[in-house]
């Protein structure tokens, strides 16, 4: 009963914050309701018990993915008026692409529908649910079968990020940075210098 | 219970020590920052040295670990070797380069490290998983490399180009692995090799193309024609030390992959590749020597040479045999001294305004300076495979095999095989008219400027020594241990 009230509050909100992301005026609040589309698909994914999934989504698309979009479209000035101007010229086109995507969509289901029972391979069995949850199973390939690969994707990374570094980053001379080390390190003389002046002469 | 998570590592030690070392000399260079350039190199240097006398002594049987995504034995143990020499060699050029040009990053030799580590990673793969991951490694500090010099737009075209066309071809490699998991049901290059050679009836038609297109993306590696196209415009734009590298190291590692792709999992349809490797082969024997005679940057001419003799090398592997197997490692073994050589002399031609990398500029050479123009000329001579340089010999090697398997078979002389041998060696004699053209604009025009004397004795040494390798080769002394572990290599994976 909650699970079937879960589903279709999650379903009908992401369905809805969907319809939302495409005809709302605001690009950011387009980009808001993005943000709540994924929530709710991450609780359908919860759902279906893979809260590993789940967990990705919220941290990597609402995290990462939608934040970006947010920056663009914040940083940006485009003018969403003037994209906008083509709709009824591209509809034919965008309309045709849409029903050749509809028609594959029902031929994979109906096709998974009429195959019968898939076999699995033992060498990618998922176990059972009330054993071992999916973040574990996923953990216990990862760290050991594949500790490798997964070494070696971390040094792919570092090498993305020294790339970045070395492709962009530019030492700007004249930028003032705070130095906590000479601060500490400044002493009285540093600062000001006692001077005696003779009286009616001046500093000169 | 002394069972243990932990899989046996000393297989890769030679690795480890490389990455750990990679990140520990990042540490020291972004504290240091780039006045410590030269030191970070040095160091760069020395690791890659203590992972060749790592890798020289394990000599052992294959081993596999890992889950046996990963391999080691003599074939890997020979390719590791020349490809840590070549980046070795590579990082002492770069030295100098970046000195005068007033470029020193610290983060190039971490980089060159890094991609290295990249390249040991092919080479030992045994999994498709591991072979993409090395060589993603390797490909992702290879375009970093390529721009490195930011402010040249040259070399940002280039860094940009090599980029796109070698996501492209990632893709193109990664869509056959998963047509090969798809229909073989594994990654694992042992195990495909058993399921195939167990199938009752031929291969799957899913697993012809995802191998074709592995193979098409591993031919983008090493560029070999028809997926070559990159190969000038990034020699030519990337600075020259970063050329000098990319001709050899990578090369190398592709190629030992390449082997390995084609005579673990696919040796039971090496009727399949054979063709496609003849073609490849054909296409870039013709193309590196006809496209290189109107060139007149000295860099594109050698990323057309480098085509021609990728394309010599793929005859080995034409052969299908244990022959021709060792012959193509000689061949690498060769290709690595003669091109490591030539960019050392091309790193030379700096005149007081700059660099210069024209075939005109290097008129009337053998004037000014006499010693850079004959060891260039031994090594143009070397690349033309005129006897009794070792260029010569590589070549040598490779023919006898394909024509020895051409007429082995008693049925009926494989003439498709002679074809490519009589093809090869006519590719040649037009690939000598360029490489005699550079020695005569050399030896017998008059010069019109003066290189500035070299300073680097690392470069002078480089020169000196390969030039020296490329003569005696003929000595048994230098010839023979090559020979016998070229032999060992080979028949590790054909027995």
């Amino acid at each position: 009963m909650i699970y079937a009230i879960c589903f279709y509050l999650f379903a009908t909100i992401t369905v809805f914050s969907a319809i939302m992301v495409i005809s709302s005026r605001n690009p950011v609040h387009s980009v808001l309701y993005l943000i709540l589309a994924f929530f709710n698909s991450a609780g359908l994914f919860v759902l279906l018990g893979a809260e590993f999934i789940a967990m990705i989504l919220v941290i990597v698309y609402v995290g990462a993915v939608a934040v970006l979009f947010m920056f663009v479209v914040m940083m940006l000035d485009i003018d969403y008026s003037e994209l906008r101007k083509g709709f009824q010229k591209y509809l034919p086109i965008g309309g045709l692409i849409g029903l050749i995507l509809l028609a594959e969509l029902l031929l994979v289901g109906f096709g998974w529908g009429l195959s019968g029972p898939v076999t699995t391979d033992p060498a990618t069995a998922i176990p059972a649910l009330n054993e071992m949850s999916n973040t574990e199973a996923i953990g216990s390939l990862l760290y050991t079968k594949y500790a490798f690969l997964f070494q070696m994707a971390g040094l792919i990374l570092l090498v993305a990020m020294i790339g970045a570094i070395v492709l962009t980053h530019r030492a700007r001379p004249g930028v003032k940075k705070q130095n906590i080390n000479d601060q500490v390190m400044r002493r009285r003389g540093d600062a000001y210098d006692i001077v005696k002046v003779k009286p009616g002469q001046g500093l000169g | 219970m002394t069972e243990t998570l932990l899989p046996d590592l000393a297989p890769a030690y030679g690795e480890i020590f490389m990455a750990i070392g990679a990140m520990a000399l990042l540490m020291f260079g972004v504290f240091r920052g780039n006045k410590s350039t030269e030191l970070v190199s040095l160091l760069t240097a020395a690791v890659m040295i203590v992972t060749l006398i790592i890798t020289v002594t394990w000599n052992d049987t294959a081993v596999y670990t890992f889950e046996n995504m990963f391999v080691v034995d003599r074939f890997t143990s020979f390719m590791k070797i020349l490809v840590l020499v070549a980046s070795a060699l590579a990082v002492f050029m770069s030295m100098q380069y970046f000195k005068d040009e007033k470029e020193e990053r610290f983060e190039y030799p971490i980089l060159v490290l890094l991609a290295t580590l990249g390249m040991m990673v092919m080479v030992s793969a045994n999994d498709l998983m591991s072979l993409y991951m090395g060589l993603e490694l390797q490909s992702l500090s290879l375009y970093v490399l390529a721009s490195i010099r930011r402010d040249s737009e040259l070399a940002t075209e280039a860094g940009l180009k090599y980029f796109v066309l070698g996501a492209l071809s990632s893709g193109i490699l990664l869509f056959g692995s998963s047509l090969i998991y798809g229909f073989v049901g594994s990654t694992n290059f042992t195990v495909i090799g058993q399921t195939l050679s167990q199938a009752s009836h031929g291969p799957d038609i899913g697993v012809i193309i995802g191998m074709v297109l592995v193979l098409a993306g591993l031919a983008f590696k090493i560029s070999a024609v028809p997926f070559h196209m990159w190969t000038p415009d990034v020699y030519q734009g990337a600075p020259t030390p970063v050329t000098a590298f990319f001709a050899v190291a990578p090369k190398v590692a592709a190629l030992a992959l390449l082997v390995r792709v084609l005579y673990v999992p696919f040796g039971e349809m090496s009727e399949s590749w054979t063709q496609v490797i003849v073609f490849m082969s054909l296409a870039s024997m013709v193309l590196g020597s006809v496209a290189a005679v109107v060139q007149t940057n000295i860099k594109r001419l050698m990323a057309y040479s480098s085509i021609g003799h990728i394309g010599f090398a793929l005859v080995g592997i034409a052969a299908g045999s244990q022959d021709g197997l060792r012959g193509l490692v000689i061949y690498m073994a060769i290709y690595l001294v003669m091109n490591v050589g030539t960019f050392a002399c091309i790193l030379a031609m700096r005149r007081k305004d700059g660099m210069v990398e024209d075939i005109s500029d290097l008129a009337g050479l053998a004037q000014t300076r006499p010693a850079m123009a004959a060891a260039l000329g031994i090594f143009m001579l070397s690349l033309a495979g005129i006897p009794p340089l070792a260029g010569f010999w590589g070549k040598w090697y490779v023919f006898k095999a394909v024509i020895a398997t051409a007429v082995a078979d008693p049925m009926a002389t494989n003439y498709g095989l002679i074809m490519l041998a009589v093809i090869g060696v006519m590719a040649s004699v037009v690939g000598a008219y360029y490489y005699l053209n550079i020695i005569k604009v050399m030896f017998f025009n008059e010069p019109e400027g003066e290189f500035i004397l070299q300073k680097s004795r690392k470069l002078k040494a480089i020169m000196g020594v390969s030039a020296a390798l490329m003569l005696l080769f003929l000595l048994p002394q230098i010839n023979a241990p090559v020979l016998e572990y070229a032999r060992m290599a080979a028949a590790a994976l054909i027995s």
